[in-house]
């Protein structure tokens, strides 16, 4: 804005035009007020009030990302189901934990979690800081004792050292553990994609179909993609049962034991949603067709606590392509990661 | 057995209530934008009399489902959309947190209080005790 401003300032010197002036500052006053697009990427990410952003912080929470040294078998690291390469997750249809063992949900993208109001498909903890020992010392996961890792991270010189320069004074424990890391994955946001160009006055960012799709997609009756899918992210924040085939999964209703969340789960971020086949907590559909499809029929289970939402759209064959064009273009550039040198 | 005095301590009590309850207010508490309101702007608490009821109204194009698992109210009002209401009747003095199911974040507090006659009506119960 501020660089508007100048260059208008500069346009009114030149033209020495006061008339035309007030139309411009009054243009100009008009675009300051008018509220800020949803849909645009927020140009600051946020972070937890004690554990505020730094180098020495992201540096030693990208580490530790990469280290396997986190799990009991020394094997798994965080990046081994996040992997960065695959959208920040594995492209299984659900995750492979200790021993290989296939475990009954799918990897959830670490992209934009800095703008989820609750972590895990079924929310069960609010902050990143809560949520990144949860796997560590999950028995089907990483199974990790804390207790040994914070041991085995003290005894390595390299870790002292990152951490001290992190969290000066407080040492290595659970919690600056669970703070680097938080910073770090803080960090993985969305980068620019065509659809954001196109936001900002790029006619030709995006395909026309993609222009439609954004119309369909946004469109209650239509579409009705926007009921849950909403803002910058794609998402509510909220939890459904979007009537998925052979669904036993409890989900939200685990830790909220409201009927209608029984099978309900997190509203996903569309954000290079392109980048995370197979899709849906189970992995159910390994297209963005097969999606669309899923959403077009309302579903494959007509469950009694199916999402009240969901209901048949009849969509054309143009209809669904170009709800695709649409999805493709969150695609953002990619985020250029460097692999950490891990300390010995 | 008890005194004749808690007796119509009591017959006292349960005939203010009643009169009470003819009184009885309606508040309409809309779900707008995924914020709890009134008037269309945001609460996060009300205050309100024991057995006023309030009308929960979707204000939203989406669904919500209000629901409380509270000491003085547990209820579940399911899945309702737009324009649809559901009513709840507070027939415990206390606290209530409001939540929607699907949108984990709308949260407010209902503070029932006992309403002035119930409350008189309570402190001569415990007097005459």
């Amino acid at each position: 804005m501020k660089m508007d401003n100048a260059a208008t300032s500069h346009y009114l010197r030149r033209r020495g035009s006061l008339v035309l002036g007030s139309i411009l500052a009054a243009v100009v006053s008009l675009s300051q007020a008018a509220p800020p697009d949803p849909y645009l990427r927020p140009t600051i990410i946020p972070a937890a009030s004690d554990n505020q952003f730094s180098q020495a912080r992201v540096e030693l929470g990208k580490t530790l990302f990469f280290d396997p040294r986190l799990s009991g078998s020394k094997w798994i690291s965080c990046a081994t189901c996040h992997n960065p390469a695959l959208g920040w997750t594995d492209g299984l249809p659900t995750a492979i934990g200790k021993d290989m063992k296939v475990l009954r949900r799918a990897t959830p993208t670490i992209l934009n979690a800095a703008y989820q109001k609750r972590h895990f498909w079924d929310g069960r903890v609010k902050t990143l800081e809560e949520q990144v020992l949860i796997p560590i010392t999950s028995e089907a996961e990483m199974n990790a004792n804390l207790f040994e890792v914070l041991d085995r991270l003290a005894a390595i010189p390299g870790y002292v050292k990152m951490f001290d320069l992190a969290y000066p004074g407080e040492g290595i424990t659970k919690g600056t553990l669970a703070k680097a890391i938080a910073n770090f994955e803080r960090t993985i946001v969305s980068t620019e994609s065509d659809f954001d160009r196109w936001r900002k006055g790029n006619r030709t960012a995006i395909s026309e179909s993609a222009k439609n799709g954004f119309r369909i997609f946004t469109d209650e009756e239509k579409g009705r993609c926007v009921l849950c899918h909403q803002g910058f992210n794609f998402t509510d924040n909220g939890f459904h049962n979007i009537g998925l085939k052979g669904n036993e999964d409890l989900g939200r209703f685990a830790v909220v034991p409201v009927k209608i969340l029984k099978g309900a789960f997190k509203t996903p971020t569309l954000r290079d949603v392109a980048m995370t086949p197979p899709y849906m907590h189970n992995g159910a559909y390994k297209t963005l067709a097969e999606v669309v499809d899923h959403y077009d029929r309302a579903g494959e289970d007509k469950n009694e606590i199916a999402d009240p939402n969901l209901r048949p759209l009849q969509l054309s064959t143009q209809d669904k392509a170009d709800l695709i064009a649409f999805l493709n273009s969150l695609t953002g550039r990619p985020l250029y990661i460097s692999v950490p040198k891990l300390p010995q | 057995m008890r005194a004749w005095t808690d007796n119509l301590a009591i017959f006292m009590l349960f005939t203010l209530l009643s009169a009470n309850s003819a009184r009885a207010a309606e508040y309409e508490v809309g779900q707008n934008k995924k914020r709890f309101t009134i008037n269309g702007k945001k609460i996060e608490m009300l205050y309100i009399k024991v057995g006023d009821t309030v009308r929960f109204k979707n204000e939203d194009p989406f669904y919500h489902g209000i629901y409380s698992v509270s000491e003085i109210s547990t209820f579940e009002l399911g899945a309702f959309r737009k324009g649809q209401a559901r009513n709840v009747t507070f027939n415990t003095p206390g606290r209530a947190d409001i939540e929607c199911a699907v949108h984990a974040d709308m949260h407010m507090v209902i503070e029932v209080g006992a309403s002035s006659a119930a409350k008189s009506a309570l402190k001569n119960l415990r007097v005459s005790k």
